[in-house]
């Protein structure tokens, strides 16, 4: 892992505060095999001089398992959005190009306040109701298959990349997003999860809720861990419809 | 309990989840602090699985053998109640986790499914696919997002844990955090206080750990009297893909399913770990697969193309079985090599993964050897009302942990702390809220100062590089083979990191969401306990579980049959050494 004469340019959009006007920032290091976006943006840090040769702070971002599978380090790189740490060097366009996503509030430089995902999990009661943690015996028995739906459903580390792609999320739109919605699915998939259905299907009605989805499909394709996104509005849609049918009928 | 009491919990990993949780079946107010958002919390990383003895498989496993494989595993180090009692709850925990929605793999009939691990010949490891703790920590975050929508915990997240508060007569009393947006540092009076703030895996610079695994909190708590324990003993696991950034952990359950650790010796594959341990295979436990790789690397000079590595074979297992139980972790090597595994072996070697030290606590057992659920005592530090859970604390593994025991002793801690705070609590004569304001004043004023000091740093040093030299050292010479000279000298060089980082420019001034100011602190941490690991090696001369010294081959029952106790002065680290609980298992010769 040695130097190899190459360099790598970084271009780093760069915001102080909320409040503080942006800026772009150059910076060029060393090239070395395997390298990440993360491990070019941890050479900054050790030498903070932009291609200009101007002294600078280092830039901040939000990292931590760096295998992707935390969802911290989820920026747009070179127009793109995705987990830094995942994003290799060698397979990207230079200058590369760093912004922070643009559906979240900036806190600073890449770095951006993604609580409204969050929130849209209690929103959607994305949990589920348990007796008590005392030993009651296993729980239900599951089919392999659908367990295996569960977890292909459940890997959603609350990134942000469907958010980000999707035309119905807006800094002003309350739209609830894709990765809320999938987790609907999730806990209504679940033998235990089921006897919840109807309050998880109750909170996606209303302003920001499921009927917000315009269809884009964007956020299917934006997924870093391949969740069937589009399969899972599509599954409480239907559910939803039914469910508001129930409702008018009393049911 | 006071109407008043409260309890606040640092750390949103799975012990201090399953703390939080704990806290709030009783109804005790909860305040939980997080330097992440909880659910980006370390535990995400645990690939392999969570062991229980449940025998589903018809191969006669008990809690018993797990008890006595997790002992021997730990070269017999660890206080065997608590070892006990963990393994004994381990059934009831996974069919807890089940409860709670974890989609484990399942057998064809539907039950949960268990694969084998290292250090043991059973099926006993429950699994989530390859990425078992994201799972794991998923399951609880629901659960404790539950409670925080029911008012019974308020979280507090990107904020970071400076110090425990103490009144005059050295009890604690609340926190002092400082949230990393607005740098506000503010005081949290409580009743109980637990430190649930995982390992220190960045003191090596480049290790499996996150970004956050700084054992800064830890580290504060030592450097206000908190005893540090087992120190020296810190796990390289045998396969992780070195990074620039990280090492990448590859699971021990990449074995388990029959994946083959060799080197090419004379033209031919060689499969050292199976020719030399005929019977465990390539399970040999962490500390002996790990030795074994850097003995044909580093002294056979058998490593790939000469170099530091070894493959770790998969591609002759079928693709459907690698997809569905190590799918997290081949896409893993897929999306950071760029090579795909079930085709061609993936090249690895030792990497920093746990540290099986950290903060000394107390426990309570029955005459039969059996922990005391309730007790204040349990997982208590030695500063009364001062908690801690998880892999900041030193229990359950003694000198090597077993893989697939970490995740256990997550929940077990919780499972103990949560109900010993509140014991604690009911306890108390009068609660935090009625202290004197005095008490949290002064500590307030101690990290403005010491905040001031950080933020005034203006000399030439930069923290980032100290930082990358500090985890190169430490990793050079306080990891799988350790000499004394070695070591003595690392101690030194910590002593000048120490004074460089004295001379630290700060360069970032701002006021809002500075992370210099926040990682220099922190550096500071590391380098404390830099020293408690360094110097506890250089003092152990034996050879036992992950500390292995060539010039003192063998395990010394005689003389360092003891735990490892290191207490914070001005002059560095001072060490005593208390006896090992070993009442229940007798303690044998290790072999596999």
């Amino acid at each position: 892992m040695e130097t190899n004469g190459r360099t790598v340019t970084l271009r780093v959009k760069r915001q102080a505060a909320p409040d503080a006007p942006s800026r772009w920032e150059e910076f060029r290091i060393p090239h070395k095999a395997h390298m990440n976006v993360i491990s070019a943006l941890m050479e900054v840090q050790r030498q903070p001089v932009t291609v200009d040769g101007a002294k600078t702070t280092a830039p901040v971002w939000e990292a931590n398992c760096l295998e992707e599978v935390c969802g911290s380090c989820t920026m747009i790189i070179n127009g793109k959005v995705r987990q830094a740490c995942s994003a290799l060097i060698d397979t990207l366009t230079q200058p590369i190009v760093l912004e922070p996503m643009r559906k979240f509030p900036l806190v600073r430089d890449l770095m951006v306040d993604r609580k409204r995902m969050f929130d849209a999990l209690t929103r959607v009661r994305a949990w589920m109701h348990l007796d008590g943690t005392y030993n009651l015996g296993p729980g239900p028995r599951v089919d392999p298959e659908a367990g295996a739906v569960a977890y292909s459903l459940s890997r959603c580390m609350t990134c942000g990349c469907c958010m980000e792609v999707c035309p119905q999320v807006t800094s002003r739109s309350a739209f609830i997003g894709a990765a809320a919605i999938s987790q609907v699915r999730l806990f209504n998939l679940h033998p235990t999860g089921k006897m919840q259905a109807r309050e998880r299907l109750d909170s996606l009605m209303g302003e920001g809720g499921l009927a917000d989805c315009g269809n884009a499909q964007n956020c299917v394709h934006s997924c870093p861990k391949d969740i069937p996104l589009t399969e899972s509005i599509s599954a409480v849609g239907w559910d939803l419809a039914r469910h508001t049918v129930k409702r008018l009928l009393g049911g | 309990m006071a109407a008043t009491s409260r309890a606040i919990v640092v750390g949103g990993g799975l012990a201090g989840l399953m703390t939080v949780i704990k806290l709030a079946e009783a109804s005790l107010p909860c305040q939980l602090f997080s330097f992440v958002p909880v659910k980006r919390s370390h535990s995400v990383c645990a690939q392999g699985g969570i062991n229980a003895s449940v025998n589903t498989k018809g191969e006669g496993d008990s809690p018993q053998i797990h008890f006595y494989e997790t002992v021997k595993g730990g070269d017999f180090l660890a206080n065997q109640p608590l070892a006990k009692g963990m393994c004994e709850a381990a059934p009831g925990i996974v069919y807890l986790l089940d409860r709670m929605g974890v989609p484990f793999n399942r057998t064809p009939e539907g039950w949960l499914d268990f694969r084998g691990f290292g250090g043991t010949l059973y099926s006993r490891t429950a699994f989530a696919g390859a990425t078992t703790g994201q799972q794991l920590l998923y399951a609880l975050d629901e659960q404790v997002r539950k409670y925080e929508a029911l008012g019974l915990v308020e979280k507090f997240e990107f904020w970071e844990f400076l110090s425990a508060i103490k009144d005059d007569e050295g009890v604690c009393r609340g926190i002092m955090a400082q949230d990393l947006r607005s740098m506000e540092i503010r005081a949290f009076p409580a009743d109980a206080v637990c430190l649930a703030t995982g390992g220190l895996g960045m003191i090596f610079g480049k290790s499996t750990n996150s970004v956050v695994c700084t054992g800064s909190a830890a580290s504060a708590a030592y450097q206000q009297g908190a005893v540090f324990a087992n120190g020296e003993f810190i796990q390289v696991h045998p396969t992780a893909i070195p990074g620039e950034d990280k090492v990448r952990l590859m699971s021990e359950s990449a074995r388990a399913e029959g994946g083959r650790v060799w080197v090419p010796k004379d033209g031919k594959p060689w499969y050292f770990l199976e020719e030399k341990y005929p019977k465990y295979k390539n399970l040999v436990p962490r500390d002996i697969a790990t030795r074994e790789i850097y003995y044909v690397c580093r002294v056979l000079k058998l490593g790939i193309d000469g170099k530091d590595m070894v493959y770790l074979d998969v591609s002759h297992i079928p693709k459907d079985t690698l997809d569905r139980k190590l799918g997290g972790i081949l896409e893993i090597y897929e999306k950071f090599i760029g090579e795909d595994p079930r085709k061609v072996p993936m090249r690895v070697f030792p990497g920093v993964h746990y540290s099986m030290g950290g903060l000394w606590i107390d426990y309570e057992a029955d005459r039969q050897g059996n922990p005391v659920v309730g007790s204040p005592r349990n997982q208590q530090t030695n500063i009364p009302g001062l908690f801690a859970a998880g892999e900041a604390e030193y229990e359950y593994h003694g000198a090597n942990r077993l893989g697939a025991n970490s995740l256990l002793s997550c929940f077990y801690g919780g499972i103990l702390a949560g109900p010993a705070m509140v014991s604690y609590i009911k306890g108390l004569d009068r609660s935090a809220s009625a202290l004197p304001s005095s008490v949290f004043d002064a500590e307030k004023r101690r990290q403005d100062e010491a905040h001031a000091r950080v933020s005034g740093l203006h000399g030439t040093e930069n923290p980032y590089v100290i930082h990358k030299e500090l985890g190169e050292i430490m990793t050079d010479n306080v990891t799988v083979v350790r000499y004394n000279d070695k070591l003595q000298a690392t101690d030194h060089a910590i002593q000048v990191f120490m004074d460089r980082w004295k001379r630290i420019d700060i360069n970032d001034t701002a006021r809002w969401s500075n992370q210099a100011v926040s990682f220099t602190r922190q550096l500071w941490n590391m380098l404390e306990l830099s020293r408690v690991i360094t110097l506890g090696a250089l003092h152990r001369d034996e050879s036992r579980g992950a500390q292995y010294k060539p010039d003192f081959p063998d395990r010394n029952d005689a003389q360092w049959l003891k735990t490892t106790l290191a207490t914070w002065t001005p002059d560095g680290p001072e060490f005593r050494y208390a006896p090992v609980d070993t009442s229940l298992l007798t303690p044998e010769l290790r072999k596999y």
